[in-house]
């Protein structure tokens, strides 16, 4: 019963990581119909230059708050710059610049920071609560990851609920042409809809870097993972992408606490359940619109 | 032919159009159908065979009058070729996007390996390759059967999970498949008629690495002249139909998914010979070998090559192998350390890969065929204004 609820507690955390990333993917996803491959590295970037700043002293609330803010830079210039020539065309040349952006940006932050591994700090304790007795595996750091997740994520349906910016986004998401004609600069929001799913990549970034190690290619599977969560919720659904990044969060924390040498099939696990959701549901768990024509 | 000149402009019109631009090197029928003016027959067969015996002779003349470290190179280069080729077929043909090929090449790698645990009493070599071959070709029909349903960036992300997760399965079966160690391949002795005939041709040492070198230029021969007739038949015909159009593909009476399960096996047969002859050139399959990196870099040579043509996917690998060490060089002169030179060489992929895609689509094969022919549609038209103007 105890190792069950651990199991679970730590799935939770984990899912919720994957989620904010997923999240990220399905942001760039609806504004641009490009899967950004290069998620990872970005937030593997943006961690570096956080733990460039805590290494030389700063509070890691500091390091998170120019973390955050590279992110949103990083992703409004790679999108102007990078996507938007190969913005609209066909799907296979922005996947390779989306590609060719992963492997770049990995060997540029093995090249500035080295491709050692360092540790990275947590901001609080990563010694389990205490409940009747018994300590189980839901730290202070585990609020922490709950807590940060549901904020943004409270923040953006803030963002696209309630403000004319937000609205403006989900209309160029909807219909570049009408919202051209409607004077939406589609431009603008799509270079803030990167900057913004950059932000929230970089979150889970740090999140999952926190109280572990960190090293260029630190983010590899978490692109893996994220892409699986966003698929299984659709890949076009905001709420999709964080249930998927719970059930995966839970079924990878069973697989890995239940099975024998479990933690080696985590990633093979995950591409099951690709291939499962794929081939029974290829619009995913949450598509309300039947799937297109290839 | 005449629809090569406009497809630039017309490419990503429609959102789902087909990669046309990208693959305007594999619509181009080869130099030799075009011209009519060739020394090359014309049948395709006989050209091929032709194209084979003078790609014999060159990789003789290549080997021989190499030093033994450009030797093991063009031994590494074989196998990247190999293995760019079939991704090219699959990539640049019909259009499916693979990043699992490395994944694919780790199953030809650890079979060869497994394969070759006791060299006295192991099966001949060209079994051996056979059998790896066949092992890769059941996986990629089975990643293929799901492949098939999936297309851009659905298809990138599973086959991204593949050349993440499989390598995990080596760990997890640690004692068979000896784990992150990985294993130890002993590569199997060069027969005595080898000897002989570099005795014969050059009167060099016939060490091992040279046996190896021409184990892989022979498979390479052999890969690309199986792929090239493939791509010249009615089959590479329909894969360009389904890339192209795949509505009026399935309207003309193709199976779409056969006909897509049929192209990603053929391109996993070849990237598990490709790691068949990687794991007897590197003398281990381990984990580390096959990383998305990996992947990633034969995605790179056929784009820089150019999308479909197996020329570019040669091209392509021979700038995996010869780049690398040059960059690396160019880093430690600026004054980087040896870690932070290694990571150039991907860096300089990463970029290049972006910089084609916007500026040269078509690779460099694509771009400089589009070259050629806007020139001599040029000349044509030149040629018959000149003519109009005489005769009027």
């Amino acid at each position: 019963m105890q190792q069950f609820v651990n199991v679970t507690l730590t799935g939770l955390t984990q899912g919720l990581i994957y989620a904010a990333f997923a999240l990220a993917l399905v942001l760039i996803w609806r504004s641009t119909r490009i899967v950004n491959f290069a998620q990872g590295s970005m937030a593997a970037a943006t961690t570096f230059i956080a733990l460039a700043l805590i290494q030389a002293g700063y509070s890691y609330w500091l390091a998170l708050v120019v973390s955050l803010a590279s992110g949103f830079v990083l992703g409004a210039i790679i999108e102007r710059v990078i996507i938007r020539p190969v913005e609209g065309g066909n799907e296979l040349n922005a996947v390779i610049v989306a590609l060719g952006l992963f492997v770049a940006l990995q060997a540029l932050i093995a090249i500035i920071f080295g491709s050692s591994f360092q540790s990275f700090p947590a901001p609080f304790g990563l010694e389990g609560f205490q409940i009747g007795g018994n300590r189980v595996a839901f730290t202070p750091n585990s609020l922490y990851i709950f807590g940060a997740v549901v904020v943004t994520m409270l923040l953006l349906v803030a963002l696209f609920r309630f403000t004319r910016v937000g609205l403006a986004m989900r209309a160029s998401a909807f219909s570049q042409e009408v919202s051209r004609l409607l004077g939406v600069k589609v431009g603008g929001m799509l270079t803030l809809g990167w900057g913004l799913a950059a932000v929230v990549g970089s979150l889970s970034g740090l999140l999952i870097a926190g109280g572990g190690f960190v090293y260029p290619a630190y983010m590899d599977s978490l692109i893996v993972f994220g892409f699986v969560a966003a698929i299984i919720g659709g890949l076009d659904s905001p709420i999709g992408a964080i249930v998927g990044g719970l059930i995966l969060g839970l079924a990878l924390s069973y697989i890995s606490g239940y099975a024998p040498r479990g933690s080696a099939l985590v990633t093979i696990s995950a591409l099951v359940i690709l291939m499962v959701v794929l081939l029974v549901r290829p619009g995913g768990l949450f598509s309300s619109t039947t799937a297109r024509r290839a | 032919m005449s629809d090569l000149q406009n497809s630039p402009s017309t490419a990503g019109q429609v959102t789902d159009e087909a990669p046309v631009a990208a693959t305007a090197a594999a619509n181009a029928p080869s130099a030799a159908a075009t011209t009519g003016r060739t020394l090359l027959p014309q049948s395709t067969l006989l050209r091929h065979l032709v194209l084979l015996l003078l790609g014999a002779v060159a990789a003789v003349v290549i080997l021989e009058i190499t030093d033994p470290f450009t030797n093991s190179q063009l031994a590494t280069l074989s196998f990247y070729a190999i293995a760019a080729g079939g991704l090219t077929v699959l990539t640049g043909m019909n259009g499916q996007i693979s990043l699992g090929h490395g994944a694919l090449m780790a199953v030809g790698a650890y079979t060869t390996a497994l394969l070759l645990q006791e060299p006295d009493g192991a099966l001949p070599l060209p079994l051996i390759l056979l059998i790896s071959v066949v092992m890769a070709t059941v996986v990629g029909a089975l990643v293929g059967v799901a492949a098939a349903r999936l297309h851009g960036p659905y298809l990138a992300g599973a086959t991204l999970a593949l050349a993440v997760g499989l390598p995990g399965l080596a760990i997890y079966f640690h004692d068979f498949l000896g784990g992150e160690q990985g294993l130890r391949v002993r590569a199997p002795r060069a027969p005595e008629s080898f000897e002989s005939f570099i005795g014969l041709v050059s009167g060099a040492n016939a060490t091992s690495t040279k046996w190896l070198a021409y184990v892989g230029a022979i498979c390479l021969l052999i890969t690309y002249f199986l792929l090239a007739n493939l791509v010249r038949s009615r089959i590479g015909r329909t894969w360009r139909a389904i890339r192209d159009q795949d509505v009026a593909a399935e309207l003309a009476g193709i199976n779409l998914g056969a006909w897509r399960v049929l192209a990603f096996v053929v391109s996993a047969a070849a990237a598990g010979l490709a790691g068949s002859v990687l794991a007897l050139v590197v003398r281990l399959a381990a984990p580390s070998g096959f990383t998305l990196v990996l992947s990633l870099s034969l995605l790179t040579a056929i784009v820089i090559g150019g999308l479909g043509s197996l020329l570019g996917a040669l091209l392509g690998s021979a700038l995996l192998v010869f780049l690398p060490p040059w960059v690396t060089d160019r880093g430690i002169d600026f004054g980087l350390n040896n870690t932070e030179a290694a990571q150039l060489a991907p860096f300089v992929y990463g970029v290049v890969l972006i910089v084609a895609m916007i500026f040269a689509p078509g690779g460099f094969v694509g771009t400089v065929r589009l070259r050629w022919m806007t020139q001599k549609a040029k000349r044509a038209a030149a040629a018959r204004a000149a003519a109009g103007s005489s005769g009027g």
